[in-house]
């Protein structure tokens, strides 16, 4: 993230200057969730449950997990048909 | 100044003025709750709307909570929305005074000053907005129901003036004004509605991000923004700071909005944000808020009769509160009395008293400042018991080791 700004540099009513994405809130996590691509077969499940948006698939390929963004709640690999995801510490 | 226009006069309550104010001010939203002093209010609106007189809509809503919510959300898509409430339906409102501030949403909202629960009391105090100081709302008190009429429509300029955007609430003492029939100036439609013009909501530059356009401060889905998402220890202070530079920034405006309504309608009330009577010589001043000093008026003229020198200064502007114009006024006077509607309980005196003698703070000479609360529960206070707290004030010499505060009217 940029440098903090003032007061007077920001536009009022709190209107976000800068978009979401831009904060990185992955550290909130304590598990991550590791996709097994042997177990996988592109569902699109964890995609779609995924609360925080931090599953990128292009509907092609293997899914895989924007860490900078992922808070760790479990609940793709809770959905996950065939048990691909699992949650590991760290 | 310019020859003032021709007015209609008319028979109306303080609640009245207030609804013909709205009708007037070509207000697009209109969203709020039934609740006794300001009932009267949103009855006539309902029924200028239904005769076709006002070009609103109408939203009746659940809760005062509500009444503000919606009031909120019309404001922030770029209308011009108008509210009012009183005691409990003001403190049901708490959560979403601060938001509508906050989001510089110009809503306005006649606030009809009624004594807060417990017990169950309809009639006035300043209670129910004092307790709102903080919100970040500017507060205007009226006299009378006239002052309440001309307070509303420029509660509008004020609010959505683009050095201020913030919302405002107009007060009036519930029954002693809400309910009191006077004779009332009404502004011509036209006159009224070229005064306030329609709403054009404040531009602002976007950031960087959504490509640094300049658009209008509202949600529209051509550009979509958020208002106020989120805001940690990062940028919560910042957004705050704003807020009480907006503040400082109305008293120049409301004082000049003041003055170009003065030059419509004839009528001003002091710089509009102090009403002084008598004041220029006086020994002692008196100052309070609301209807008890049109009393006081006639008070103090008593005692000038007596050859007592004693003046009075009505505050229009609680929020944002005029010290600078106080300390002016109060340099040279030996003594102060201020009169509070309501109690800070366990505070070294009512609201207004807190505010004055701190504002004194800064003089070289200060005067003693004696506090009355009165009134509470709409407790009557005739002129015999001003005059009695005018001469006290008039005989106070020394700044006591602790403030005096009297209850007068209160039985023991």
């Amino acid at each position: 993230m940029s440098a903090l700004r003032g007061w007077k540099e920001i536009p009022i009513a709190g209107i976000p200057f800068e978009p979401a994405v831009k904060y990185k809130t992955g550290d909130w996590r304590v598990f991550r969730p590791v996709i097994d691509n042997e177990k996988c077969i592109k569902c699109g499940l964890c995609w779609m449950f995924c609360p925080d948006s931090s599953i990128i698939w292009d509907g092609d390929n293997f899914p895989t997990v924007d860490y900078e963004h992922c808070k760790g709640c479990g609940i793709c690999a809770h959905e996950c048909p065939t048990k691909a995801i699992e949650m590991v510490r760290g | 100044m310019a020859k003032s226009v021709q007015q209609r006069m008319m028979s109306l309550n303080g609640d009245e003025a207030v609804a013909w104010a709205a009708r007037q001010s070509n207000v697009d939203v209109v969203a709020a709750f039934p609740i006794t002093p300001q009932t009267i209010i949103m009855e006539r609106i309902a029924e200028f709307i239904h005769d076709g007189l006002m070009d609103s809509e109408i939203i009746r809503v659940e809760s005062e909570h509500s009444a503000l919510s919606a009031s909120w959300g019309a404001s922030i898509a770029g209308a011009r929305a108008f509210t009012a409430t009183a005691a409990n339906g003001l403190a049901l409102m708490w959560e979403i005074l601060y938001i509508v501030a906050s989001s510089r949403a110009p809503v306005v909202m006649a606030v009809v000053n009624r004594a807060l629960s417990a017990p169950i009391n309809i009639h006035c105090d300043h209670s129910d907005s004092m307790g709102a100081r903080d919100s970040g709302w500017i507060q205007i008190y009226s006299e009378d129901a006239q002052e309440a009429y001309d307070n509303t429509i420029q509660a509008f300029r004020i609010a959505e003036h683009e050095n201020v955007q913030l919302p405002v609430m107009v007060m009036l003492d519930g029954f002693l004004i809400s309910h009191t029939m006077q004779n009332v100036q009404i502004l011509p439609e036209d006159v009224v509605s070229d005064f306030v013009g329609y709403r054009k909501p404040s531009r602002i530059k976007l950031p960087e991000f959504y490509g640094e356009k300049e658009i209008p401060l509202m949600l529209n889905p051509k550009y979509p923004i958020s208002i106020g998402p989120l805001d940690l220890y990062d940028y919560y202070f910042e957004h705050k700071m704003q807020q009480i530079e907006a503040m400082k920034r109305a008293p120049e405006v409301i004082k000049e909005i003041h003055k170009e309504f003065a030059e419509i309608s004839g009528r001003s009330y002091g710089d509009g944000l102090l009403d002084p009577y008598r004041a220029e010589d006086a020994d002692a001043l008196i100052m309070g808020i609301g209807s008890t000093m049109g009393t006081m008026k006639a008070v103090v003229d008593e005692l000038r009769e007596e050859g007592k020198k004693v003046g009075s200064v009505r505050i229009r502007t609680f929020r944002p509160f005029p010290a600078d114009e106080i300390r002016k006024l109060a340099s040279g006077v030996s003594s102060l009395g201020v009169l509070d509607r309501s109690a800070s309980f366990g505070a070294e005196g009512g609201p207004l008293f807190m505010e004055v003698r701190s504002a004194l703070y800064s003089l070289k000479d200060r005067p003693p400042v004696l506090g009355y609360i009165y009134g509470l529960g709409g407790r009557d206070m005739p002129p015999r018991l001003l005059k009695k707290i005018a001469e006290e004030v008039l005989s106070a010499r020394e700044e006591p080791e602790r403030p005096r505060v009297g209850y007068p009217g209160v039985r023991e």
